[in-house]
């Protein structure tokens, strides 16, 4: 091959991986309409997280809220491919253009991109899919809420949990961006102050790894008796499949997966998931309530799959800030997000999917935590039975304490 | 206990060790890369999907047709082996007279094209594949513990490299590729159909991809993702190893599987990076590759 050939080959290679980026479909402003973008990853690993289904129930929540209250309702979306460069360019790009409110945007990263563009254009952002507990910590802005759940809550319920359960040492394997680091930073915290000992961790290069026996193995060598992943999606599958393959459970060694979403069970399968333990704020087993949701929305999405944490926030975040917007009206809400996000902070939440929540000053929205367990195939009835709740952590203790988050909005 | 460079000794083996596994995985899917761009001079973007593709089409057949593991390492590499025929008959076989470019659009349009479907018919998280139980357990090594299936891994991707190698240089089928690619015309004026030859090329180096898929199945979340994932280190190694070269690509996957899995011990944040660099360094001293010719 000639020495050209190569040079456009590789020119070529490279251009691939910037290749694909969809520009944000566009939105124009309109006095009486209430315009709300949903940005997540509709093709990477967080896909089946949030995704085609975030959005449709997002919609959900908007045709549910009616357009008979005086002003209209769109929702547009938008694909982040889970770069904050990206994110922040399509966020711009729509808070220019006229949308009043940016929802969901999980991938921490891309979260806290997001997060200070909002800031800047006054605008109004309700974050869904991101985890890192940041967002209403160092990073908190008065034009933000974080809605399902963050890195402290999942520490709190499922690192406690294992602690207490005997898993006194830890070693972790975390993805090497915001999000990882911040889950295990809550995660270590908590070992630490409940008498536990942190024993090593290793970071790997996110999204490109898709072997982790290297770092299982180094996790075992460390005689941990708890490997916690920080990670999730795909990477948190591949772990555990992982785990099992190199015998690491059998041989007593405990897995913590710290973020870990009913669709991941759904892609281990039962046989592989069993007795993993995990927290969400949202199962749709859960009660009446979640089951009469989840039932009622199913059919609408994609692979007829259950509303998890994420799509069932998209729904509920989108309903309270509808509400906030009729109560205020609609000139006052687009002349100011935080005016907006104080008026949301000021109303109850309340919805089938979550039932009473709190909005509190930070942003921090305050909703009971659930710690689950996988059942085993024999317990589940049948697709989507797969979780049985372990212990409730009510709404005032879930959430790291007003006076530790080190929020700048908090005058202590 | 030994040290060496402050790792444990029997670490540092295990890390070896599962260097060499994840290296046998480079190795397949860049020897059919190699052998495509080699005989039919047309960089196959589509590999990654193609491998996915082997991967799916195992787990359909236990969901569908109740077919196992051993029958999936069989069929699947000549279903999706037919999927890349039909694909080179209607759409890659005309660009051959054209610059490599347009095939490398071609092929990269279409693995994205694949890649979409996947993940609107069966999402983003992956599917559930198990180790078949005849290859489940592992071994104590010692210094690790090891599985068995990773051990089958290795040993079946290195007789595929070598049968793979023996087909094309010394066989008679293999000789006439070879000699296609050198002089097309004059081998087809010696009666022999250049056309249906490159078709065959074709289809065999992504029935490799699909087979590597099907070893991967029971190792990683089979999803849409997993062959994109490896497919740019893969051209990483065939740059390295020299385009087209089939010893150098196999040597390479094998080697920079080892190079990937120090990096994993020594500085776990470099270890997707480690691949590049090399590459850069490779590209520098002998813009070539190792085993290419100028």
């Amino acid at each position: 091959m000639s020495r050209i050939q190569r040079r456009a080959v590789l020119a070529a290679a490279a251009g691939a991986a910037t290749f694909g980026a969809a520009p944000a479909r566009r939105a124009r402003a309109q006095a009486n309409t209430i315009k709300i973008g949903v940005m997540n990853d509709q093709s990477g690993p967080y896909r089946d997280i949030g995704g085609p289904n975030g959005v449709i129930l997002a919609q959900i929540a908007a045709q549910e809220f009616g357009n008979n209250r005086g002003f209209n309702v769109e929702v547009v979306s938008a694909d982040h491919q889970n770069r904050p460069d990206v994110g922040a360019n399509i966020a711009r790009q729509w808070y220019d253009q006229g949308v009043d409110m940016i929802l969901d945007v999980p991938t921490s990263s891309v979260g806290l991109a997001v997060n200070s563009v909002a800031r800047e254009k006054n605008k109004v952002y309700i974050n869904v899919g991101a985890a890192t507990a940041d967002l209403t910590g160092p990073q908190c802005s008065p034009n933000t809420a974080h809605w399902v759940y963050d890195t402290y809550m999942l520490a709190k319920s499922t690192g406690g949990a294992m602690v207490r359960a005997g898993g006194d040492s830890w070693f972790f394997i975390t993805a090497d961006y915001a999000f990882g680091h911040a889950l295990e930073r809550d995660t270590s915290t908590f070992v630490r102050s409940n008498g536990g000992r942190v024993m090593g961790s290793v970071r790997y290069p996110f999204p490109a790894t898709s072997d982790f026996s290297a770092f299982l193995v180094q996790a075992q060598a460390s005689r941990a008796k708890v490997i916690g992943f920080a990670n999730a999606g795909a990477d948190t599958i591949n772990c555990i499949k992982q785990a099992a393959e190199f015998g690491i459970t059998r041989r007593g060694t405990k897995l913590a997966a710290l973020l870990m979403f009913i669709a991941d069970v759904h892609a281990l399968g039962l046989e592989s998931a069993q007795g993993l333990v995990m927290t969400e704020s949202f199962y749709w087993d859960l009660d009446d309530r979640t089951r009469a949701f989840s039932r009622r929305v199913q059919p609408r999405l994609n692979n007829r799959a259950m509303p998890n944490m994420v799509t069932a926030g998209n729904y509920s975040g989108t309903l309270h800030y509808l509400k906030a917007v009729a109560d205020m009206g609609v000139a006052a809400s687009k002349a100011s997000g935080i005016e907006t996000m104080n008026r949301m902070k000021r109303l109850p939440v309340e919805d089938e999917a979550f039932g009473r929540g709190t909005l509190r000053e930070d942003g921090r929205m305050l909703i009971p935590s659930y710690l689950f367990e996988v059942k085993t195939p024999a317990e589940s009835r049948g697709p989507w039975d797969y979780l049985k709740l372990l212990q409730t952590t009510p709404a005032d203790e879930a959430w790291r304490p007003l006076s530790e988050g080190n929020c700048p909005l908090i005058r202590s | 206990m030994d040290e060496i460079f402050g790792i444990p000794a029997p670490l540092l083996f295990g890390q070896l060790l599962l260097g060499l596994i994840n290296g046998a995985f480079y190795a397949l899917l860049s020897l059919g890369l190699a052998v495509i761009f080699g005989m039919l001079n047309v960089i196959n973007f589509a590999h990654g999907a193609q491998f996915m593709m082997g991967a799916f089409a195992a787990w359909m057949l236990l969901e569908y047709a109740g077919l196992n593991y051993w029958w999936a390492l069989l069929l699947a590499p000549l279903l999706v082996g037919a999927f890349g025929v039909i694909l080179e008959r209607t759409m890659i076989a005309r660009l051959y007279k054209l610059d490599h470019l347009y095939g490398l659009l071609l092929t990269f349009g279409l693995g994205l094209i694949i890649e979409g479907v996947f993940r609107n018919q069966y999402g983003s998280s992956g599917l559930p594949y198990r180790i078949p139980p005849q290859l489940s357990g592992a071994w104590d090594l010692g210094f690790m513990f090891m599985p068995v299936y990773r051990g089958w891994v290795v040993a079946v991707a290195a007789v595929m490299c070598l049968a793979t190698w023996l087909v094309i240089e010394k066989t008679k089928i293999g000789s006439y590729l070879r000699a296609s690619t050198e002089n097309a015309a004059l081998v087809q004026a010696f009666g022999i159909n250049v056309p249906r030859l490159m078709t065959l090329t074709y289809g065999a180096g992504v029935a490799l991809a699909a087979f590597a898929g099907v070893l991967a199945a029971p190792i990683y979340s089979v999803n849409p993702q997993m062959g994109s994932n490896l497919i740019i280190i893969v051209f990483a190694v065939v740059v390295i190893g020299g385009m087209g070269s089939i010893l150098g690509s196999v040597i390479t996957g094998f080697g920079l599987g080892i190079i990937e899995g120090l990096t994993k011990v020594f500085y776990p944040e470099a270890s997707s990076t480690v691949i590049f660099v090399v590459m850069a360094i490779v590209l520098l001293a002998r813009p070539a590759g190792l085993f290419g010719r100028a």
